[in-house]
């Protein structure tokens, strides 16, 4: 059971961080579908990184910036050029998609250099991994989960308790009132949206460094359309995107694990569950009418200050 | 200080129109080579080995055209949904229930005669489709559900449904384990005409099909007015959820077509990568289409070039055919982008704009 | 020596497309003075004002903000020159509360500190008069409340020049008193005020001075002691005109066209929106309709024309019960009923789509067969377009792109077309400029004297008791009361607007 929750925690992560990286967009009023090419990405260029110096570093280094110049592509059509999100999101997991198997098809079947897999394999921390149950599954794992809780609540500190926060909060919901109480809608919008991208280029890279260790054609495998999903999963709450992570990657895995005790149910179907749960929340909350759990009001609504 | 004005453009001539798009279409040309450049490739050897792989021969022409038809008949299917501004980006998962509506029947009746079975087949394919559309249609009308996101979601759920049916119960005993769906019967394959299956006449039909029934038909006009305002269709007595639920049913069962025509034309199978990604890009011939039906075909015999030229690179040049999903990606952002030099006009201003003269109207 | 003026503009110009909002305008407004800035609508006023606010860059020309040339690149850089503008469309984010949307785009540190800017905001309030509650979201405020918390914003913002952008369009005559009252408490600060509006008698009532503007220019300013109203209308107009709306007389015998019986109505959130509606329409009489925003109006409009299910209650059209009838079955059982609604272009008319198709949007459903026949609403375009005098290029312009007086003609003409025995308006010349209203209303009064009977949804009180035969105050869904306009009082309808919870007037 521990071995399962703790492999669950592993899967659910990128799902987390990529999630957490459309959250900060969608709150600035963005919706980006291209999540699933920012992670590719990320992923491909975060290996290439981390491959040629063979630093740890330098390859989250590059799995980010990567996801930062695709959003920086999709803000200025959106934000700038304010072209239609839905076909520029998708647009960018096709080119996302092409630009990771094109670049990629050279380090196939390579392995990550030993000192990445060294840096990130898990750790215990001390005190915290005594706990029953909850230590081995949450303490006992490598560095860059750690840094995830923490972004979790550094995330979390900044949307709810600083003015940025409550600024981003105004920009989503009415660009129109915020721009009129002066706040920088482009500059919000582009650093949000950039930035978010950047996460989701990082949770690619986790899965190219980390969890496959070596480089696979396609690794991010639908993920980023599960982390669009958790977003409203999630009610564009970082908090409640740990939660729905660690429930969808353990569902993830849910089928090799039953496999092996014996229980005979195909993955594929299991490969279904967080789809249908997604829509499943989607049907839900349309019935949910508090308006603090509703998508931001401005969102995929470009903004022209001058538009009569 | 900002040295940018932007303001909205009045009307634009068609032509000037025309050629923005032209320009950015070519900017992205020069932008995708910038690319494969640095990537290491020679761009001019790639573009002309492309366009020599699409069209060179005779052979390579037809296998454009095989290329083209799924993107025509999915686009349409596309369009007929977007032109109400539901986003149905659902066009993978439903071009997978078609083909697995088209496959149970092959399976099945693998003995009838040829032309009621594949019109069996086809009718099993809408339907399906259809029915995968009607899914999230059905819950937009009665609880508002976003289309978006469920249409996405359905992809995958089609695509795991499949996969698992290839390999459990569909999965052909005859193969020694491998895991694929038995071979249709002959008669469950479309018959050839010039030397490719009749799905580019069936594509040919649909286009003009779909042109008269959103331009000349009532439907249509239901379809573009829910499109422009769901408000103005309420009030002028349109029955809205009767409207988006037909027009999805259609959109869908498009889709579903194109997924039996892949079936029972291209793979004589079922397989779980059957819809090739026709979907998505589907969306976007539809969107550079801007909703035209006959635009479409124009629009998606040029992707067809692009896709068929980067399947020959790959076996020509080693280069993986997923070029040809970057270049896309690449012409697509110029589009999109050259889009807003249509609709606004930017200038210089800032401090240059206190010292021009006030532009006064022609009286 | 004159004191510093607190805004001056001189030669501001500014063009939309090939339209000039504003040519070669000037407007200079002192400290300690409520200026007010009269046109009608299309004038340019807003666009004059959302250059001071940052939102729109001037062409050309150029601003003075206590004597200090000024380039305002944003409404950030108008904010910390002091200005602060309350938009005709509040801009107030819904979900937030209303200290909150205080906070939106403010310097300071990183962190909130709600405690310390209750006590500032409490402060504001004291000084100003004014009141609110900082933890109450603005979905669940009032029209008033939303203006008073938009007040406070800017004044927490330090603002010494307020810009209210027709302030009183949507609220009571009692409201407005208040508002006044708030406005004096300013200015007798030092802080100077413009006030937008096209009503004469506010300007009349609380304005120092007044600049009129006409098509996009300024016409002059004025000391508003020495000058009559008849004055101001020929600046405004640009001629004489004779303000007062006619009311014609129905020759014919009256009779009941439309009842109303018992009607409750839930609104779109379910909650009670109507309530126990009891009305005769006769025809050949313009019943008006008058009420705070949000009473019910929108609802009763809906439920008539067959858009919105009720909950209760009865409606007969000539003696037969249509409750439950859609406007499909309305159509086609050639029910003569013709419905303006308060949206234009986003429920009357398709905007990107020509006047012939917009046409055909109420007689398709009629035609035979599964195709669309465009030919006799061709013809039919043409007639409404020369017969209202439609200012387009053409039967196939899309109807987005006319004036809204030309828009609005295209909706009441495709409405009269099929000569209604009923005729339901919401707000039909809102955003029309003088010499459109007065052909709306002469439409009106021209069905009205065929036996027509109108139902007119109106918020200005002037209009509402110069035009209707008799007028209902709706208030918080329900009827507060009917009156015959000519016997009563603008305040006692304001009165009965709130529920005479206001005082009763002196």
């Amino acid at each position: 059971m521990e071995g399962f929750l703790a492999a669950a925690l592993v899967a659910s992560i990128p799902l987390l961080i990529a999630t957490i990286g459309e959250i900060l967009t969608e709150k600035a009023g963005l919706l980006n579908l291209g999540v699933e090419g920012l992670m590719l990405l990320g992923a491909v260029m975060g290996f290439i990184a981390g491959y040629e110096s063979g630093n740890p570093w330098a390859g989250l280094m590059g799995a980010f910036l990567a996801g930062c110049c695709g959003s920086l592509m999709f803000a200025i059509l959106t934000i700038s050029l304010r072209a239609n999100q839905v076909v520029t999101g998708l647009t960018l997991t096709i080119f996302g998609a092409g630009f990771a198997s094109f670049v990629g098809k050279d380090y196939i079947g390579l392995p990550v250099p030993a000192l990445i897999r060294e840096t990130f394999s898990p750790l215990a921390l001390p005190v915290l991994s005594d706990i029953p149950l909850l230590g081995p599954v949450f303490f006992h794992q490598d560095v860059f989960i750690y840094g995830s809780y923490f972004l979790v609540i550094i995330i979390c500190l900044y949307l709810y308790r600083t003015r940025f926060g409550l600024n981003l909060k105004a920009v989503g919901e009415s660009a129109a009132s915020a721009d009129a109480a002066g706040v920088r809608i482009s500059l919000y919008r582009y650093l949000h949206t950039v930035g978010g991208g950047g996460l989701c280029g990082l949770a690619g890279g986790y899965m190219s460094l980390v969890m496959m260790s070596v480089w696979v054609e396609n690794v991010v495998a639908g993920r980023g359309w599960i982390a669009v999903a958790l977003v409203i999963f999630a009610a564009w709450n970082p908090f409640k995107a740990l939660g729905g992570a660690f429930l969808f990657g353990g569902l993830s895995i849910l089928g090799f694990r039953m496999q092996s005790m014996g229980i005979h149910v195909s993955q594929y179907w299991i490969d279904m569950l967080p789809y249908a749960a997604t829509i499943l929340i989607i049907i839900l909350s349309s019935r949910n009418n508090r308006k603090e759990n509703q998508p931001p009001a401005d969102l995929s609504v470009s903004y022209f200050r001058e538009d009569r | 200080m900002k040295l940018i004005q932007i303001k909205k453009r009045e009307d634009m001539s068609r032509k000037k129109e025309l050629l923005i798009r032209i320009v950015a279409v070519f900017l992205s040309l020069i932008f995708a080579g910038l690319v494969i450049k640095i990537l290491g490739y020679d761009p001019l050897n790639v573009f002309s080995s492309m366009v020599n792989g699409a069209i060179g021969t005779e052979i390579r022409f037809k296998q454009t055209i095989l290329k083209a038809v799924p993107l025509i008949i999915t686009s349409l299917g596309i369009l007929v949904a977007f032109k109400m501004k539901f986003w149905n980006i659902g066009g993978e998962g439903q071009i997978m229930m078609g083909a697995l509506g088209a496959t149970f029947v092959a399976l099945n009746l693998p003995d009838l005669p040829r032309l009621p079975l594949l019109g069996l087949m086809m009718l099993a394919a809408i339907a399906a489709g259809g029915f995968w559309a009607f899914i999230p249609a059905f819950f937009k009308t009665r609880m508002g559900v976003n289309e978006t996101i469920f249409t996405l979601m359905l992809n995958y759920i089609a695509i795991k449904f499949v996969t698992y049916l290839q390999y459990g119960p569909w999965k052909d005993p005859g193969s020694q384990g491998f895991p694929k769906v038995a071979m249709f019967s002959k008669n469950g394959t479309l018959p050839t005409l010039f030397g490719l299956h009749i799905g580019w006449i069936i594509a040919l039909v649909l286009v003009v099909l779909v042109h008269v029934f959103l331009n000349h038909t009532k439907k249509g006009f239901e379809i573009a007015v829910v499109g422009e305002s769901q408000e103005t269709a309420r009030y002028a007595g349109m029955n809205i959820k009767n409207i988006v639920i037909t027009a999805m049913i259609l959109s869908g069962g498009l889709c579903g077509l194109t997924g039996m025509i892949q079936a029972a034309g291209i793979e004589q199978t079922l397989t779980s990568t059957l819809s090739a990604g026709y979907g998505f890009t589907a969306i976007i011939t539809a969107w550079l289409a801007r909703l035209n039906a006959i635009g479409t075909l124009v629009v998606c015999l040029i992707f067809a070039v692009l896709l068929q030229g980067a399947a020959y690179i790959q076996i020509s040049m080693q280069i993986p055919a997923a070029a040809a999903d970057m270049i896309q990606g690449i012409i697509l952002f110029f589009v999109l982008g050259s889009e807003f030099f249509i609709q606004y006009k930017v200038s210089l201003a800032g401090r240059l704009a206190g010292l021009r003269p006030t532009r006064r109207e022609a009286a | 020596m004159e004191a510093v003026s607190a805004i001056e503009m001189r030669g501001i110009s500014k063009a939309f497309g090939s339209i000039m909002a504003n040519r070669e305008v000037d407007l200079s407004v002192r400290w300690g003075e409520i200026h007010a800035i009269l046109g009608e609508n299309g004038a340019g006023k807003s666009t004059l004002v959302n250059m001071l606010s940052g939102i729109y860059r001037p062409d050309s020309g150029e601003i003075m903000i206590d004597g200090q040339v000024v380039e305002f690149a944003s409404p950030a850089s108008s904010i910390k020159n002091g200005i602060g503008m309350i938009h005709q469309h509040f801009k107030l984010v819904n979900v937030m509360t209303a200290l909150e949307n205080i906070m939106i785009g403010r310097r300071g540190g990183l962190l909130i500190r709600k405690k310390q800017w209750k006590q500032e905001i409490r402060d504001i309030s004291d000084r100003y008069g004014l009141d609110i509650d900082p933890d109450k979201k603005v979905y669940n405020m009032s029209v008033g409340e939303k203006q008073t918390l938009e007040i406070i914003k800017v004044l927490h913002q330090g603002a010494r020049i307020l810009i209210l952008d027709e302030p009183t369009a949507v609220l009571t005559p009692q409201e407005i008193r208040r508002l006044f009252q708030i406005v004096r408490n300013m200015k007798e600060q030092g802080c100077a005020i413009i006030i937008i509006t096209h009503k004469l008698n506010e300007v009349m009532e609380i304005s120092d001075r007044v600049t009129v503007l006409r098509q996009g220019q300024t016409v002059g300013t004025l000391t508003t002691a020495d000058v009559q109203v008849g004055t101001l209308i020929e600046r405004m107009v640009g001629k004489r005109l004779d303000l007062s709306i006619k009311r014609v007389d129905y020759p014919g015998e009256r009779r009941p066209l439309l009842q109303v019986d018992g009607l409750t109505v839930r609104g779109q959130d379910q909650k009670i929106a109507l309530e126990e509606i009891n009305f005769d329409l006769y025809g050949g009489e313009i019943l008006g309709i008058a009420g705070v925003a949000g009473s019910g109006q929108k609802e009763i409009c809906e439920t008539i024309a067959g858009l919105t299910r009720a909950e209760k209650g009865r409606i007969f059209f000539e003696g037969g019960n249509i409750i439950g009838k859609t406007p499909r079955d309305i159509i086609r059982l050639g029910i003569r009923m013709g419905f303006i609604p308060e949206d234009r272009l986003g429920m009357g008319l398709v905007g990107s789509m020509d006047i012939v198709h917009n046409i055909i949007l109420k007689d398709y459903q009629n035609q035979p067969g599964i195709f669309l026949r465009r030919g006799p609403s061709q013809a039919k375009a043409r007639t409404i377009v020369e017969r209202l005098d439609i200012q387009t290029p053409g039967i196939h312009y899309p109807v987005k792109k006319l004036s809204g007086g030309n828009i609005q003609k295209v909706l009441l003409g495709r409405e009269i077309d099929s000569d209604p025995k009923v005729l339901i308006t919401a707000y039909p010349v809102r955003g029309l400029d003088i010499g459109a209203s007065y052909k709306i209303y002469d439409l009106l009064n021209e069905q009205k004297y065929k036996g027509v009977g109108i139902l007119f949804i109106g918020e200005d009180l002037d209009v509402l008791m110069s035009l209707c035969d008799r007028l209902m105050v709706f208030c918080a869904g329900r009827v507060a009361g009917t009156v015959d306009p000519r016997e009563v009082s603008k305040e006692e309808i304001g009165w009965l607007m709130t529920g005479g919870k206001e005082q009763e007037p002196s």
